[in-house]
């Protein structure tokens, strides 16, 4: 299972006039894999995380995502990939139901398909009362948990997480990474970009990027080690201060 | 398809459950025609009106008195001459004056056909239709009462209506074209760049935007509701100002309709194009209010006449879309003219509905890059 690459990506280079934004990026994200995608506001990311996700076209190298090229195959991408940000993304004024009705029949899901869906839904959150409730009467801890739920509702083969957990709770933070799991389990390759380093220690494996390259990508056991760090944490700041980023 | 209207059907619930976008989108509309309604349909009672009698005879002052005596009108001036018409107008002491011509009563009795004159002041366009309308039904009662029943001569009396300082009463049958006018870019560009914009704000428009929807497919169905609705609310427009103000479409009301969907097309897309240069709800709804409706009430002939304004505001109204409507729509509606009439003005809009949706999709596409 391990070695099947749904995400490639080799020398992937992204400009905006004569500003670099990603220089040269190379990565592979296997199969059920949890990656942790690292960095400092402006390192990058962004731009990363919207090529493959089918928002934009890299300017120049090999990006595959879920089989399809980035470059002129972004409607297949968008097919298989689901897409959760940090800013909440289910509408408020939409009841629970609704919402899973209006995202399951967006990626194509018949009805009856999405009215199971959303049962099996609800019971694994023992969300059952909520059902009819406007998401706006909801606490945000279960917002976050729901948005996750539906941005894997259609069974992509990669769901894309930007800064999940940005503003919940360190308990329901933990509860939303059991989701997490529980969804690598069942094959779903999971991308999260995240701020909190703590995170970063429950991922597969991470990669950490500063002025839009990638200078560090490992387990979070190997990448502690190699740079003699007790936490990601440090690890970030050895980076952050390491003379190679000068060059 | 399918995924198309799931989300077609998710932005009328958007509307149906927020009260302020229903207040808008159907509260303005009902209130506007009863705000225009209720200035409209006021009563005359004791309107001052002056008399300038060059006659003084028996027959003259029979009618003035019938006039003053109907509950309508009440005396307020007997004149020496015409030169005093202006003042006693200007001053507001009367709002018309009724002038009998020298010799009236003779030329009355001798059975010739005579005139009297009835001048309004039309600066309030509504009072002096009320006015001379009642005067002249007044008149022609007396009429009826002179002369034989079964006779068909012409009547002996005749009266001679004029207005002075808007003579062709202009803004009287303004007030639907307008507020048609006015209603429609407001709903359309106003809401469309308000629900564009929220879903900007709240980061739901990234969802949809990384979603197997395409863009095209995700901008249209935000606007396909206001399309509807649109066109419900002029057609209720339409049918009010017919029952209640006796406004009935003169031309053709398959044409009419017609252009009214360009209009809520070009207005669709000008709400497009103000949301691909706003960040927030905010600025939209500022960017709407203060770059349409405004304009559209003061520079677009709705409430003051193009011709009457000074060069540099002529020129500023011509690059708004209403002024072309409105022509448009008086056109068709009130004058009952046919498609050659506003062709070019059906151009125009059709023009700019085209530049606007071209520059929006440049638009999206820079942000998408």
């Amino acid at each position: 299972m391990k070695d099947i690459p749904v995400i490639y990506v080799r020398n992937l280079v992204k400009k905006f006039g004569s500003f670099t934004a990603n220089d040269g990026l190379d990565f592979e994200v296997y199969e059920g894999e949890i990656f942790g995608f690292l960095g400092a506001n402006g390192a990058g990311k962004t731009t990363a995380l919207r090529i493959l996700s089918g928002l934009s076209k890299p300017t120049s190298g090999i990006v595959r995502v879920a089989g399809f090229d980035a470059g002129n195959e972004a409607e297949q991408i968008k097919r298989n990939i689901g897409y959760m940000s940090q800013r909440f993304s289910l509408y408020e004024d939409l009841t629970v139901k609704e919402n899973i009705m209006l995202f399951g029949g967006i990626y194509g899901l018949r009805k009856r398909e999405i009215t199971g869906k959303t049962a099996d839904l609800l019971s694994r959150l023992s969300f059952e009362e909520y059902g009819d409730r406007l998401i706006a009467s909801l606490p945000p801890g279960l917002k976050q948990k729901l948005a996750f739920s539906v941005a894997v509702l259609h069974d992509p083969k990669i769901v894309f997480l930007d800064e999940p957990t940005g503003g919940v709770d360190p308990l329901t933070r933990r509860q939303f990474w059991e989701l997490i799991y529980e969804s690598a389990s069942r094959g779903i390759t999971v991308f999260v970009t995240t701020h909190y380093m703590d995170e970063a220690e429950y991922c597969d494996r991470i990669s950490i990027m500063s002025e839009g390259r990638i200078v560090a990508l490992d387990t979070p056991e190997n990448l502690k080690k190699q740079y003699n760090a007790v936490s990601i944490d440090e690890v970030f700041v050895k980076i952050a201060r390491s003379p190679e980023k000068i060059v | 398809m399918k995924r198309f209207f799931g989300f077609v059907k998710k932005e009328f619930l958007h509307i149906f459950r927020d009260f302020r976008t229903l207040i808008i989108l159907f509260g303005i509309p009902a209130s506007q025609i009863l705000i225009f309604g209720f200035v409209i349909s006021t009563d005359i009672e004791n309107a001052g009106i002056a008399f300038l009698d060059l006659s003084k005879d028996e027959i003259s002052t029979g009618i003035s008195d019938r006039i003053c005596s109907s509950g309508f009108f009440s005396r307020t001036a007997d004149l020496a001459g015409y030169e005093e018409a202006d003042r006693v107008m200007k001053s507001g002491r009367a709002k018309a004056v009724i002038i009998f011509p020298a010799g009236f009563g003779r030329e009355f009795l001798s059975g010739r056909q005579t005139t009297i004159s009835i001048i309004a002041d039309g600066s309030e366009p509504n009072t002096a239709t009320l006015i001379t309308s009642y005067a002249s039904a007044i008149i022609s009662d007396f009429n009826r009462e002179y002369t034989a029943p079964g006779m068909t001569a012409p009547l002996p009396v005749q009266p001679e209506v004029r207005m002075f300082y808007n003579p062709g009463l202009k803004s009287h049958y303004m007030f639907v074209p307008g507020v048609i006018t006015l209603i429609l870019i407001l709903i359309c560009a106003l809401m469309t760049s308000i629900t564009i914009a929220r879903e900007k704000e709240f980061g739901t428009m990234e969802v949809l935007l990384v979603s197997p929807l395409k863009p095209s497919q995700i901008i249209i169905g935000k606007v396909m509701p206001y399309f509807f609705l649109s066109f419900i609310n002029v057609i209720v427009i339409l049918l009010l100002s017919w029952l209640v103000f006796d406004l009935p479409v003169r031309g053709s009301l398959a044409l009419l309709l017609a252009e009214t969907m360009l209009y809520i097309m070009m207005s669709l897309s000008l709400g497009i194009l103000i949301s691909t240069f706003t960040a927030n709800m905010q600025q939209a709804i500022f960017i709407s209010l203060i770059g349409l409706m405004l304009p559209t009430i003061l520079l677009s002939g709705f409430i003051f006449p193009i011709e009457n304004m000074p060069k540099i505001y002529d020129v500023l109204s011509s690059v708004l879309p209403p002024r072309y409507f409105i022509v448009i729509i008086k056109n068709l509606m009130i004058k009952g003219k046919s498609f050659s009439y506003v062709w070019k003005e059906t151009l125009i809009l059709t023009l700019m509905t085209i530049v606007f949706l071209g520059i929006s999709i440049r638009n999206f596409k820079i942000r998408l890059e």
